[in-house]
């Protein structure tokens, strides 16, 4: 495409030498700005992600010097408990939390989309906490959830819930609470879908009225096939963000027992293994093979989008 | 046709409409309380003196009976953890990261957004891509390096990478930039400007409203961060408000009235800033999302 660009603009020119001269000096003037970015992209990046390549390969705790040890750290992996244990909550947070803030962001914006008196004060409600920072919501909602006499498991007596879940007190239910929070903070989600449904021609909805769609098929045929850009914006940046959790993890399972081991997120296992134990190498494999998970991941994901995502400017827009 | 039959047809529908208005109003009503009630009782909580039970059933959702508002004092003001250092500590960093995002990100969005260079379609790509790295591949590195250069304990790991700019808010800058018109640049040129002065004078005062929403979107991520300061600084005078929250969290087994009311004021800054730049806030997700 690049080189389609630079062609047309040759064929354009009418003296090619000078434009030439101009062309290279706007070159020069581009690098010239990217070159914050370019010496960053070097040495915060490229150069880390080389190093840790060959950090994992050593015992390293920084008060001897780093010992090559191969590939020694990478097979310690398969007989540590921690790192099974991280992987799979890391995997249970993703697997979980991806449909549900999907289906529940999607619906809020569908509500948050209806033209009524007062919208913009339930928006502004509903949006706010969107904001609060994940240490604060992880400190309030710790102690809503306390399983005993926390503000939730009251309300959900009064409504007839007979043995409400024991929420970060439970091994099964510490990830849904984690989600639950995640569910309180979902507005930014919210305003990426309300942007894409306000982006829907609508004509298009038109249309489907005078060829007798009901509202129902209306969502089905219109809403989610336009939606699916913002709906696959909103899994890759779910899927990258899920792979990171860490504030949360920290606040919750830095008491120790059982929500230790049942909020043990990957992130949190690096950390500890890294900057509490010392173990710099073992923790740069670590992150290694997350790395390389979650770029599978990713990867699929993209893969699958050909087949589910809707792009409305490959028609001939442009 | 009968008035009775013309009624009937009237009705139905109309209901219907005022039932499904009610539905709606209901249902939103019940999501602000799911929002705003934790908010409330927390205050309420906060307000408790340390006499009284912490919970209660039913549960005290409004403050009605106790104003203890000393404990935001001995919450806050406590030697131990002195918040109002830890927060003009996190607005330092948040100071720092500014000018430094300020200075790289409208330099780099103004070369992808304007120029014509060959590698600009790959370098883009690049640019996307780091964004989608998760940042563990260079968390160990990065802080040997720093580590190297002696800035173990220093601010400078949290504010110097700011200025090699970030991919999130170069590409939200470029997204703005590519929306002028082309005329500008060469009406610029024809008056000999150089490339330079065009960025200066006529790109980047025109940049505001993007560049206030980029400043808005790292007041909220300097006050939340909380692995980056935990990982670089080592001494409680530097520490960052977030930090001084997960510690009183875990560390201290705090008295819970006195946590509440500590988080709660962790809050307030960025509901305030919500309030005063909604609309920027919102118009900043909402063109990323549309564009990514």
């Amino acid at each position: 495409m690049q080189a389609m660009q630079w062609s047309r603009l040759r064929g354009r020119s009418h003296g090619k030498r000078k434009l030439g001269i101009m062309e290279k000096r706007e070159e020069r003037a581009a690098y010239l700005f990217l070159l914050p970015w370019l010496i960053g992209l070097v040495v915060f990046i490229i150069g880390p992600i080389i190093a840790s390549l060959f950090i994992s390969m050593t015992d390293w705790n920084l008060l001897t010097p780093p010992k090559w040890v191969g590939l020694k750290n990478y097979e310690k992996m398969f007989s540590d408990r921690d790192f099974y244990n991280s992987l799979r909550v890391t995997f249970r947070f993703v697997i979980l939390s991806l449909p549900v803030y999907t289906v529940v962001s999607l619906s809020l914006a569908l509500l948050l989309n209806q033209r009524i008196r007062g919208m913009y004060f339930f928006r502004t409600v509903l949006f706010m906490p969107s904001v609060i920072a994940g240490t604060a919501v992880a400190v309030l909602w710790s102690i809503l959830l306390n399983p005993d006499v926390g503000v939730v498991n009251q309300v959900l007596t009064t409504v007839g819930v007979v043995q409400p879940p024991r929420w970060l007190a439970s091994r099964d239910w510490a990830i849904p609470a984690v989600i639950l929070m995640g569910i309180w903070g979902v507005g930014g989600g919210v305003i990426i879908y309300l942007a894409g449904l306000q982006n829907i021609p609508p004509h298009l909805y038109e249309a489907a009225t005078i060829d007798g769609a009901k509202s129902s098929q209306k969502f089905r045929f219109v809403t989610l096939p336009l939606l699916t850009p913002s709906i696959f914006f909103q899994l890759i940046t779910g899927l990258v963000g899920a792979f990171q959790v860490f504030d949360v993890a920290y606040v919750l399972a830095g008491r120790g027992g059982t929500r230790a081991s049942a909020l043990q997120f990957y992130l949190l296992n690096v950390y500890e293994e890294g900057f509490q134990n010392g173990r710099f190498g073992y923790a740069s494999a670590l992150s290694w093979v997350l790395v390389l998970i979650a770029t599978i991941v990713i990867l699929i994901t993209f893969r699958t989008s050909e087949r589910w995502v809707y792009y409305e400017s490959e028609e001939g827009k442009s | 046709m009968s008035p009775g039959r013309r009624l009937h047809d009237d009705i139905i529908p109309r209901t219907r409409k005022f039932l499904r208005l009610l539905a709606l109003y209901l249902i939103l009503i019940a999501l602000c309380g799911f929002v705003l009630l934790p908010v409330s009782w927390m205050l309420t909580a906060a307000l408790k003196p340390d006499n009284v039970p912490f919970y209660n059933i039913p549960p005290h959702w409004f403050p009605t009976e106790h104003f203890e508002w000393r404990n935001f004092e001995n919450a806050l003001l406590n030697p131990v953890r002195p918040f109002l250092r830890f927060t003009l500590n996190t607005l330092f960093i948040f100071g720092g990261n500014v000018v430094g995002t300020i200075f790289s990100c409208t330099l780099v969005a103004y070369a992808f957004a304007r120029l014509r260079f060959r590698g600009s379609g790959f370098l883009f790509n690049v640019l996307i891509i780091t964004m989608l790295i998760p940042w563990q591949s260079q968390m160990i590195p990065q802080f040997l390096l720093f580590l190297e250069l002696g800035w173990y304990g220093t601010y400078l790991p949290l504010i110097v990478p700011s200025f090699a700019g970030n991919a999130f808010f170069i590409f939200l800058i470029r997204q703005y930039m590519r929306t002028f018109p082309r005329d500008l640049d060469e009406a610029a040129k024809i008056d000999g400007c150089g490339y330079f002065g065009i960025f200066r004078f006529i790109i980047l005062p025109l940049c505001r409203p993007v560049l206030a929403v980029v400043v808005v979107f790292m007041f909220l991520s300097s006050w939340g961060d909380l692995l980056g300061p935990l990982i670089y600084l080592n001494n409680t005078d530097q520490f960052t408000i977030a930090i001084g929250l997960a510690n009183f969290a875990t560390r201290y087994s705090p008295n819970t009235n006195l946590l509440m009311a500590a988080n709660l004021v962790m809050m307030i800054p960025p509901v305030l800033v919500f309030f005063f730049a909604q609309e920027q806030l919102i118009g900043g997700i909402a063109s990323v999302g549309l564009k990514g």
